[in-house]
């Protein structure tokens, strides 16, 4: 209870901190954040009032602590460009995010957890001696490249799947989850999907084999191998499960990382996505519709961590609760 | 690695180390290879390019040279204005060397001083520190850059700041547990008890044997700096007046290379980015191995 505590206390600072950064970034950087707002021809006078308006007329600290209480309320802003509120912009682009993340993961620690056990298990053989040096390269190659060369063949050349968006022109759904499972959405979701996947295997892979090795060497394996169990359930039973630990946490750190850590993926795709409207949003100088984006991609990665760490004491009994942070 | 020969023993035999493992695996050895071809590539690049790489090129009867695939002209091809992709390639390996090398540097530094300073004084100046790094690797990477960028006007150093900002504690973290456990070593006590200053034991006694790991995280930063602003000058938020190979994708996709087919434009410096961040991770792969011997069986 206190480790939760302590760790609870420490994402709360350390989202402070980041909500506080932004304040400045946004309030001291060079550029008027109010220029691409009022326009040009208005007086001295009203431009003054609207600046009042906004409350921009106020001592710095004052502003930060109104700052403060709307993020709090989940009060963002309205968009400049938009004319929206920025946070049914940003609540609206999440789920479409979340979809791509989500399968993008899945599919990538599923591959990868299979992939690292075998690559464990033959050790030493000339497909180890293959597959590491090719795992590396996905890893260092970048998605966007990547997504260019799978658009230009699969889908310019062959046909096979749209070029861009998340939806065919026209297409309307009666709700959120109607429009997330049909099949004209799959279709849209392969080509980002598997581009995603591609370059996040690597991890899970290269993981779940150090790990595997390391837990081959575990007493309980050993006391497996000598009850007389065969290889293939010592692997399976003993050593990947608790081999899995790890490739768990790294899930969820991901899964917090790749809210914001997407962007590159969701241009080349034109995916509507968190990522693509935090970049037209600094592209067009929309300083609300940026700043709440960066806030969301940040509470998502903070967050996340924390759950991680959650989950490493709850699953882990070696984890010491009482550490000294 | 320029360390000078009067160091404490331990990290001489580690250099040694280093050395002996870089010629015998295969794989940094392969690393070690790529980074040379690209740094030679970077430094001869007036030589080696065949044109200026954003000039418009003309063909003999004056039309300009647009999307030409590769021929004997042309190694691989021009872009949609008639620029000579091969020569685009060349003057990119150059600032991706700058920018990867300026980061590294500038992640090593910062990381291994505040490493020292956080595990040898302990105390608060080590809990300012680390809740400091805490906040830096709890800030979205990518986001925060192009935020950065968006500020600032479109510059190569966006990246390299950016990069530094949040990638130090990493370093930092690291050093700082190596040095938990080199303070409490007999050379260190014996230095304290001549009279050695505080500054003096850090770093004299205590720096030269943390450095081998700072180089590590220094290798992979170079890769990640390269790969970073790659992404960056990608979503258009990189200076328009300098060749990467950021600029060259981002160049190859606006311009409808991609349902053109026009694979020479695109395919090759993604394969350099490739490359470059395939071999940080192969060296750095030699010397995990230095630095955990467990590892080695």
């Amino acid at each position: 209870m206190r480790f939760l505590a302590a760790r609870l206390a420490h994402s709360i600072f350390v989202l402070l901190a980041v909500v506080t950064l932004m304040f400045l970034m946004f309030r001291l950087m060079p550029g008027d954040p109010m220029a691409a707002y009022i326009s040009e021809a208005l007086s001295d006078e009203s431009r003054q009032s609207i600046r009042a308006q906004f409350g921009l007329d106020l001592p710095l600290w004052q502003q930060y602590f109104i700052y403060l209480a709307n993020v709090c309320q989940g009060e963002l802003g309205m968009s400049f460009f938009l004319k929206e509120p920025v946070w049914d912009i940003v609540m609206a682009a999440l789920p479409v995010t979340l979809a791509l993340t989500f399968s993008g993961l899945v599919l990538a620690y599923l591959f990868g957890v299979i992939a690292g056990a075998f690559l464990a298990w033959r050790r030493g053989s000339l497909v180890e001696g293959i597959s590491i040096p090719i795992v590396l390269a996905t890893r260092a190659a970048p998605e966007f490249w990547v997504g260019m060369i799978l658009l230009s063949v699969f889908a310019f050349s062959l046909g096979w799947f749209p070029s861009g968006g998340a939806a065919s022109p026209g297409s309307m759904y009666t709700s959120e989850w109607q429009r997330l499972l049909s099949l004209d959405f799959l279709h849209h979701l392969v080509l980002p999907v598997v581009t995603l996947a591609l370059y996040l295997q690597g991890l899970p892979l290269l993981l779940m084999r150090s790990t595997m090795l390391d837990v081959m060497h575990e007493e309980y394996v050993t006391m497996a191998r000598m009850k007389g169990l065969s290889t293939k359930r010592v692997v399976l039973n003993h050593a990947a499960r608790n081999a899995m630990l790890p490739v768990a946490t790294a899930f969820t750190l991901s899964l917090g990382q790749l809210v914001g850590g997407n962007v590159v993926i969701e241009m080349v795709f034109s995916w509507p996505g968190l990522g693509r409207i935090l970049v037209q949003a600094v592209s067009a100088s929309d300083y609300p519709l940026a700043q709440g984006a960066f806030l969301l991609v940040a509470f998502a990665l903070i967050s996340m961590n924390f759950v991680a760490d959650l989950f490493y004491a709850v699953l882990d009994p070696r984890v010491s609760h009482d550490r000294k942070a | 690695m320029t360390e000078k020969p009067d160091e404490s023993r331990p990290s001489v035999s580690r250099l040694r180390r280093f050395v002996k493992l870089t010629t015998g695996d295969p794989f940094a050895m392969a690393g070690v290879a790529i980074y040379l071809l690209f740094a030679l590539t970077a430094i001869f690049a007036d030589q080696i390019a065949t044109y200026n790489p954003l000039d418009i090129l003309f063909l003999p009867d004056g039309k300009v040279a647009a999307n030409r695939s590769p021929d004997g002209q042309f190694w691989l091809g021009t872009t949609n204005l008639g620029r000579d992709v091969f020569s685009q390639l060349v003057y990119g390996a150059r600032s991706a060397l700058m920018v990867g090398l300026s980061a590294a540097v500038m992640v090593v530094v910062v990381g291994t001083l505040v490493g020292l300073f956080s595990g040898y004084f302990g105390g608060w100046v080590d809990a300012v520190l680390m809740r400091l790094g805490d906040v830096a690797l709890s800030i979205p990477f990518l986001p925060f850059i192009i935020v950065l960028a968006a500020f600032l006007k479109p510059n190569v150093w966006n990246v390299v700041i950016g990069v530094s900002a949040l990638l130090w504690p990493n370093t930092g973290r690291i050093v700082r547990s190596q040095v938990l456990t080199l303070r409490e070593r007999s050379y260190v006590e014996a230095a304290k008890v001549s009279g050695a200053s505080h500054l003096q034991i850090l770093f004299t006694h205590i720096a030269p044997n943390v450095l081998p790991i700072s180089f590590l995280y220094g290798s992979i930063v170079i890769g990640w700096a390269i790969f970073t602003e790659a992404s960056v000058s990608f979503l258009g938020f990189g200076p328009s007046d300098s060749v990467s190979w950021g600029f060259m994708l981002q160049d190859a996709f606006v311009s409808q290379a991609l349902s053109r087919g026009a694979y020479y434009w695109f395919v090759p410096s993604g394969l350099c980015i490739m490359l470059v961040v395939t071999a940080g991770f192969f060296i750095s792969r030699g010397y995990e191995e230095l630095l955990f011997p467990k590892l080695r069986d």
